[in-house]
């Protein structure tokens, strides 16, 4: 393992974005992780996304949990401010950090132990308020950091590294984020790049709640025959109902789907659009029950439905709900937030 | 043999006892509020049962033209509505007090007392051939009674009906019935029970400016003169009211006026886990933010609090402290979460603790604690109780200086990073224990940094490294002992008299302590008192126990914390304190103090026959 910071040589070459970083820009210290961790490649397709969204990296704040998925927020857009918080309440702390500023971009990146096993709780309290985040599960059915337990989204049946046999019924994660009301629900699968950048860019335009969760394969603990999270399995258990591309502005748009594969759905927030290739034909993306059978059928196959599950069209987020200020809270002083020594007068009148 | 009378005027304790729901709350504030229109301080105190209806309530009236507010202890006249109670009610009474009941069905002999006043009134009667429906009857009973108390006891009639009209402003069709019920009680009362009752109340004018408010009321109200923008709660009893009141408040004085918009968030959540979570994010991004609790949550928000310590973020912490441990006595009052406050979370951990006396402080240390928590980057606890919390009390208006600016600690701007100013979230750069921060989006290339609750350099980069560990725990430690000279000053009430003891009180024992302090000087006991107000303690507190040779130091909980506290955190050698410690569940009284500190004294003052030499 190695602490030490990347070279930050700027090649004149690197091809920059519209707000003139090059990906190098996007990237963080040197992982500590093991080599091949699914973890890495969502890191990897993180910071693809960022840059292809030209967000400026230090508009972007990266909260997590605890475990190795949650430490990954130091591996990617090392020029934002990220917070490492305690196990299963990374929901909670990205909420209050939402309130007290809405115009940056938040991102939640969490474990399948910290959203399903310890704080399944605050996972789904989120959800129900609609916080505006990207909302990353690394899920590996294991407890990476603490050697190899089975999580709550470990399948029944699954072995672990060591022989024994899982008995509990899993979470699922998705299902769970659909019945709580997140307004954009996608799995995908940490090996499949093509498949997870889109999908990322789109959580990140989409102006609510954002849950994406990734089979991230725990190489350590978790890549063996009779896992159910293993790359081999997840390559040959993959049903992706959908491809999907996203263009943050229209004039993007190249038409290279033919005719009748293709659906627009939900807008994201500065209007961008979300071109999905149908890869199953009875499936709806922003029919909501009828993704939650489809889930449910696939899960009973054996199957890992991948893509971009449900993306309401009319999503709302918190701060539309409790109707907030305009400006961000973490700028009002007390010339905006304090009623002066008239108002009180009259208070402590009412009082006698 | 007679029986003796209590006379008094404009000093006693009334104790009305009912039955929970069954509408006495309004007719027992109007009786209190009475007093103070007339000029009289009183000081009310609901006592309430964990639950909705149907269980014991007793709502205990002090009434002092001293202004002592405190709890006196005993009890002069007991207004006696609950037969559940009834024996214990009476047992309650002085000798020579009163007890006021209904009479509708006549009651043995035997189930009095012979050394008070019985003082009967049909209430049910008079109600039942008044009035037809179930509830008007339940209802109206209480104001009939409230009517002969008045005419008993020298409540001016107008001034109770003056109160009823507020009551019932725009809601005429109510307001009427209601002062007929009046007018049958104090009918009733002039005719039939003149000269029964030896208390009475006599126009004076000592209310003044007073307020008369919740101490809960005003700890939101602190919260949004102090600028709090985001307050995130799960429901406990005592502290549900600083919320409701915050929402209250901010819906009045928090909405924009061009745009409607709310400057203000509340997230009732999920449990206290996610409500300190929450205030923690918000914090940590630059946003007041505050959370009101009782210690039942203090405990579930304990490895967020460490979290906050560690990392160095603003929060607010109100607990409102009622009876532990575990569910304890949810609804009565104590002060037994000090020490689960003062090192809230694992690890070495020490926190800021503030102790309001009443209302008026509520408001001011609310909004200190604003100050303070981004002063220091650190969590920041108010800690008041139910006594104060959940019963109206007089006090000093607020007070709110235009001048005033929210002090929002060392943040280092873009504007700061550009002209070149050194940034290293975790190095104490001016010798005070207190970083620098930075907000999130801040700049775009300086500034930002990782923060986590693991170890880290001064960098803010992980760090397992001894030597990184210890600087950050030294500092740490700096910070705190630096926060005494930030937070409020010990106040003493010095004794008439050149004094040998001392006394160190804090929070809502003031008020009994006060009216103790006088009690104790009549009888020739002299203490200088000081009234802690913030942990941790400032020099004066060391200072004030050395000058006696015993401090004795009152509290309400079981195991002295406030001692132990001044043990290890001032150094003070155990020996010069006597802890005199009330944990019932009631309000500390001003006898009960009295008593305590009378024996030890007269015991003290005893000189011990001269020991042998050699001994
Ligand atoms: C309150 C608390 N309990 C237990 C732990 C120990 N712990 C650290 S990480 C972890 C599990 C992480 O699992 P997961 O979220 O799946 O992350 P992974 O390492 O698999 O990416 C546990 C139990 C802790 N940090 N805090
Ligand atoms: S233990 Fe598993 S989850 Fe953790 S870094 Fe290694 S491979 Fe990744
Ligand atoms: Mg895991």
């Amino acid at each position: 393992m190695t602490y030490l910071a990347k070279p930050r040589l700027h090649h004149p070459t690197l091809k920059k974005n519209a707000v003139g970083y090059t990906r190098r820009d996007y990237e963080g210290k040197v992982s500590t992780l093991c080599a091949g961790c699914g973890h890495d490649s969502i890191s990897a397709a993180l910071i693809e996304a960022f840059w292809q969204l030209d967000i400026q990296p230090h508009r972007v704040a990266k909260l997590s949990g605890i475990g190795c998925s949650s430490k990954t927020p130091d591996y990617f857009l090392g020029n934002s401010h990220g917070f490492n918080t305690v196990h299963g309440r990374m929901p909670s702390v990205l909420t209050g950090a939402n309130l007290a500023n809405r115009d940056l971009t938040y991102i939640g990146v969490s474990g399948d132990g910290d959203s399903a096993s310890i704080g399944l709780g605050q996972f789904a309290h989120v959800m129900r308020r609609g916080v505006n985040m990207a909302y990353i599960l690394e899920n590996n059915g294991v407890y990476g950091l603490t050697k190899g337990q089975f999580s709550a989204t470990a399948d029944k049946g699954s072995k672990a590294k060591k022989g024994s046999v899982n008995s509990d019924s899993p979470v699922d994660t998705v299902s769970l984020a659909l019945l709580m009301g997140a307004t954009f629900v996608a799995r995908s699968f940490s090996g499949d790049k093509q498949q997870l950048v889109p999908l990322v860019k789109a959580a990140i335009a989409h102006p609510g709640a954002a849950f994406i969760d990734v089979i991230s394969p725990c190489v350590a603990f978790n890549n063996h025959e009779g896992s159910t999270k293993s790359y081999d399995y997840v390559r040959a258990h993959n049903e992706a109902v959908n491809r999907l591309d996203f263009w943050p502005s229209r004039e993007a748009i190249t038409a290279e789907y033919r005719e009748g594969e293709v659906i627009e759905v939900a807008a994201g927030a500065e209007g961008g659009i979300l071109k999905l290739r149908k890869l199953a034909a009875d499936y709806d993306p922003s029919d909501k029950i009828s993704a939650i059978t489809h889930i449910a059928r696939a899960a009973q196959k054996g199957e890992v439905l991948t893509g971009l599950l449900y993306a309401a069209p009319d999503a709302e987020d918190l701060h539309a709900h409790l109707n907030t200020y305009g400006a961000a809270f973490n700028t009002l002083g007390a010339k905006e937030l304090c009623p002066g020594s008239g108002v009180l007068e009259r208070i402590n009148a009412s009082l006698r | 043999m007679s029986v003796k009378r209590i006379e008094a005027v404009n000093d006693f304790v009334i104790k009305f006892a009912n039955v929970n729901g069954s509408g006495s709350a309004s007719a027992n504030e109007l009786f209190a509020r009475a007093f103070l229109r007339m000029g009289i301080p009183v000081s009310p105190r609901n006592i309430f049962p964990s639950n909705i209806q149907g269980l014991p309530t007793w709502y205990e009236v002090r009434v002092s033209e001293n202004g002592w507010l405190g709890r006196r202890g005993g009890c002069d006249l007991m207004v006696a509505m609950n037969p559940q109670t009834w024996a214990q009610d009476l047992k309650e009474i002085d000798p020579g007090g009163y007890l006021f009941y209904d009479n509708t069905k006549p009651l043995p002999k035997s189930r009095f007392r012979e050394d008070i006043h019985v003082v009967g009134m049909p209430l049910t009667e008079i109600s039942n051939s008044a009035y037809t429906l179930p509830r008007e009857r339940q209802l109206f009973k209480n104001i009939i009674g409230l009517g002969a108390l008045a005419a008993l006891i020298g409540l001016e009639p107008e001034v109770i009906a003056e109160l009823i009209g507020e009551q019932y402003k725009g809601k005429e069709k109510l307001l009427k019935p209601n002062l007929n019920a009046l007018q049958l009680g104090l009918n009733y009362a002039r005719e039939h029970l003149k000269d029964a009752i030896g208390l009475k109340a006599k126009r004076a004018y000592a209310v003044g400016e007073q307020i008369f408010m919740e101490g809960n009321a005003a700890t939101a109200l602190g919260c949004v003169y102090g600028g709090a923008t985001v307050c995130a709660w799960y429901p406990i009893t005592p502290s549900s009211s600083v919320a409701e009141a915050f929402t209250n408040y901010c819906s009045k004085l928090r909405v924009d006026k061009d745009t409607g918009k709310n400057k203000f968030a509340i997230i009732q959540a999920e449990d206290e886990l996610a409500s300190i979570g929450i205030v923690t994010g918000a914090g940590w991004n630059g946003a007041r933010a505050f959370t009101a609790t009782s210690g039942p949550g203090i405990s579930l928000m304990s490895e967020f609090i460490g979290l906050a310590y560690f990392a160095e973020i603003p929060a607010t912490i109100i607990d409102v402290q009622r009876g532990g441990p575990s569910t304890g006595m949810p609804t009565r009052t104590q002060q037994s979460d000090l020490l689960a406050c003062a090192y809230a979370s694992h690890g070495d951990t020490k926190h800021v603790l503030l102790f309001p006396e009443d209302p008026h402080e509520c408001f001011t240390m609310a909004a200190d604690c604003l100050d303070l928590a981004e002063r220091l980057q650190t969590p920041v606890f108010l800690m008041t109780d139910l006594d104060i919390g959940m019963n109206h009390r007089l006090c000093k208006p607020l007070k709110w200086d235009d001048a005033r600016r929210y002090d929002r600690g060392k943040v280092m701007t873009a504007e700061m990073l550009d002209a070149g100013r050194e940034f290293a979230r975790y190095k104490d750069l001016d010798g005070d224990g207190i970083p620098f921060r930075t907000y999130p989006g801040t700049h775009e290339s300086k500034g930002a940094y990782f923060t986590r609750g693991t170890s880290k350099n001064p960098s803010a980069i992980y760090s397992e490294a001894g030597p990184d560990y210890q600087y950050n725990m030294q500092r740490l430690l700096k910070k705190h002992d630096f926060a005494k000279t930030l937070v409020p000053k010990p106040l003493l009430t010095p004794s008439r008299e050149p004094a040998r003891f001392g006394a160190i009180y804090y929070g809502s024992t003031s008020p009994s302590m006060n009216e103790a302090l006088e009690s104790l000087a009549q009888q020739g006991i002299f203490v200088n008192a000081l009234r802690v107000r913030a942990f941790p303690f400032a020099d004066e507190i060391q200072d004030f126990v050395h000058s006696h040779s015993k401090v004795f130091v009152i509290e309400q909980n079981r195991d002295a914390q406030m001692k132990t506290l001044l043990v290890n955190e001032a150094h003070i050698n155990p020996a010069s304190l006597v802890s005199i410690l009330h944990y019932d569940g009631a309000p500390i009284t001003a006898r009960f103090i009295t008593k305590e500190i009378s024996e030890i004294a007269a015991a003290l003052n005893v000189r011990p026959i001269k020991r042998d030499k050699a001994a």
